[in-house]
């Protein structure tokens, strides 16, 4: 038995970090930029590359965050790329168009993302229907509002906005002309909700609510409260990526943000979250998601068409999966062979 | 002495899903230190009557007793506050967890202040193995160990001392070794009977007689949503309470109608007779 101890706690550095659930990701994000830092040279590792793929990781990062939630708890969320231009036309019209104060223009595109989000909890926890389904509905449902209300107040897909200094330098400045200060926004939604998951309570109930619902009921954690409170940050989060894209161009967009539900999607299966929840890390959706955007980016320093850059993400991606069940076997395996 | 008077009872209770009436006048009492097993086949209405004492499903009419006193359970929390702890068949654990996390699942010990309260791992480590430990279950000495690393037997083990520790008076088990080898359902039922031992009142809901009769105290059996038979420990052999549960058909008349019908049939079985 001491034996035993003692044997494991040597090997202890090693295998705990093997077997925790970034350690794959961690491994990719090496790969990835070694590989591009050789291809794009000087440039790419210097203050253009870095502000190039954070300023994209930034925004990525703050939707794939709340996402990764969900994801540990078991669901998905494909709103998100309809509230992020939902939450920006709101805030361009109401600001922009009518002239309000700006603070309610953003109040109310950040309550589009809540009351999206809340209605995807509601309908989640209410129905049998599995998330995937009924967040694409909303997703539809959402552009449809969105681009029918702009259309029919400002007349127009695009609406223009002139924020005050304020708000654009506290949410639409690029520092030194490069760095977007959406990357410490980033930073901040990290700190938050890697407190979050790891360190408060509510983590656990997280980690809970994916590993097995009907326990985690019994175990007489709020489920459909968890949920619902968990869409209303994910819709929150993608709702402020649209006011950041919104003070930064000065332009809301109808079409804008479809790209992030298959990124967002990506960069936490890429940081090992595992996809029928219960697993995950904040640690690894931020390496995912840097991951994916130096590959984004570091395709146009490399020089090689910027196709293989989608190669190289699909690739990424099955490979993330691989892993991710390796990692979680290793982790399982570990417990038994002793004894 | 406290063997008189039941910790929980069911009295009259009947339960209802719209038109189809799944439990009739179900009369039940358990004692603190002492073992009901609930035995039924399939669909005899187990699983509801399990998730009524658990506060899931609430009876249609009838009451729940608890110490003398009319009780109901609105939501399974209130069945937990009330010390009614229910135990799955795969333990209701989580197995990308690790040991101390699962344990103190929805009741995290935290430290710190106000909203900077954070999950006091060390503390959850070292509760959980203790809690384990003093269940027998020895091989469990690190807190960070994921539960899907144990082997059934020991998650079951899990579960029960979880369910203790947070003071449970009443132990739920629901087919706690089903799905269980020879050797880890022997465990299990080893951790049954310290649950007894410390003063639990235990219901075991199980279709295996020889499980039941190892740690049963007192036995109903549970036919087509109605106790078709209710005795204490001793009172029915094994193949009197098979037979009770399979519906009143006797094994041995089933055994001999299957070789009736073999010896006519050039040694085929019958075919199945529905």
């Amino acid at each position: 038995m001491t034996q035993n101890r003692e044997g494991r706690s040597s090997g202890m550095s090693f295998g705990s970090l093997a077997r925790r659930p970034e350690a794959g990701s961690l491994v990719g994000l090496v790969l990835v930029y070694t590989f591009f830092a050789i291809m794009g040279g000087a440039v790419f590792v210097g203050a253009p590359g870095w502000s190039s793929w954070l300023n994209i990781a930034a925004e990525v990062g703050i939707v794939a965050l709340p996402v990764g939630l969900l994801m540990i708890a078991g669901e998905l969320d494909i709103s998100v790329g309809s509230v992020i231009p939902a939450s920006q036309m709101t805030a361009a019209i109401i600001s922009g168009h009518f002239g309000l104060p700006i603070l309610l223009g953003i109040g109310c595109g950040l309550g589009v993302g809540l009351l999206v989000g809340y209605i995807n909890g509601l309908l989640v926890t209410r129905t049998t229907i599995p998330s995937l389904i009924i967040t694409i509905g909303t997703m539809f449902g959402v552009m449809g509002l969105t681009l029918g209300f702009a259309v029919l107040i400002a007349g127009s897909t695009s609406v223009f906005l002139v924020p005050t200094p304020l708000t654009k330098l506290v949410l639409g400045t690029f520092l030194g002309g490069m760095f977007n200060v959406s990357i410490f926004w980033w930073i901040a939604f990290a700190i938050v909700i890697y407190f979050l998951l790891h360190f408060s309570p509510l983590g656990n109930w997280i980690f809970a609510l994916g590993g097995d619902r009907d326990s985690a009921r019994n175990a007489g954690i709020p489920t459909r409260g968890l949920t619902i409170w968990l869409y209303m940050l994910s819709g929150f989060a993608a709702a402020f990526v649209g006011i950041l894209q919104l003070m930064t161009y000065q332009n809301a967009q109808v079409a804008t943000g479809q790209s992030f539900i298959f990124n967002s999607i990506m960069c936490v299966v890429i940081g090992g979250v595992i996809l029928t929840g219960g697993s995950g890390s904040v640690i690894g959706i931020v390496i995912g998601t840097a991951t994916f955007a130096i590959v984004n980016q570091g395709i146009f320093f490399s020089g090689l068409d910027p196709n293989i850059g989608s190669i190289i993400i699909g690739a990424l991606l099955l490979a993330a999966v691989l892993s991710n069940d390796g990692f979680r076997a290793l982790a399982l395996k570990y417990s038994t062979k002793k004894g | 002495m406290s063997a008189n008077a039941p910790i929980l009872a069911l009295r009259n209770v009947n339960k209802s899903f719209g038109p189809i009436d799944v439990l009739h006048d179900i009369n039940l009492e358990v004692r603190a230190g002492e073992v009901l097993c609930l035995l039924g086949d399939n669909g005899a209405g187990k699983s509801t009557l399990i998730r009524i004492l658990s506060g899931v499903h609430q009876p249609t009419t009838g009451a729940i007793e608890m110490d003398g006193g009319q009780v109901s359970f609105p939501n399974p929390r209130a069945a937990a506050d009330k010390g009614i702890a229910t135990v799955h068949q795969f333990g209701g654990t989580f197995p990308l967890m690790s040991i101390g996390r699962s344990f103190f699942v929805g009741v995290e010990p935290t430290k710190g202040w106000g909203p900077f309260k954070v999950y006091d791992r060390k503390k959850a480590n070292a509760i959980a193995v203790k809690a384990v430990q003093d269940f027998g279950i020895t091989r469990i000495d690190d807190g960070d160990r994921l539960v899907g690393g144990l082997s059934g037997g020991e998650r079951q083990s899990l579960a029960i001392a979880r369910a203790v520790h947070f003071g449970a008076r009443v132990l739920i088990l629901d087919e706690p070794t089903a799905a269980l080898g020879v050797k880890q359902a022997a465990h299990v039922l080893r951790i049954v009977n310290e649950a007894k031992r410390r003063g639990l009142a235990v219901i075991f809901i199980t279709h295996q007689v020889m499980h039941a009769m190892a740690v049963g105290d007192h036995f109903a059996v549970l036919i087509r949503g109605a106790v078709a038979a209710d005795f204490k420990k001793g009172e029915k052999s094994r193949e009197q309470i098979t037979d009770l549960m399979a519906g009143g058909e006797t094994m041995a008349d089933l055994e001999k109608s299957i070789d009736g019908y073999m010896s006519t049939h050039g040694g085929h079985p019958p075919p199945p007779a529905h």
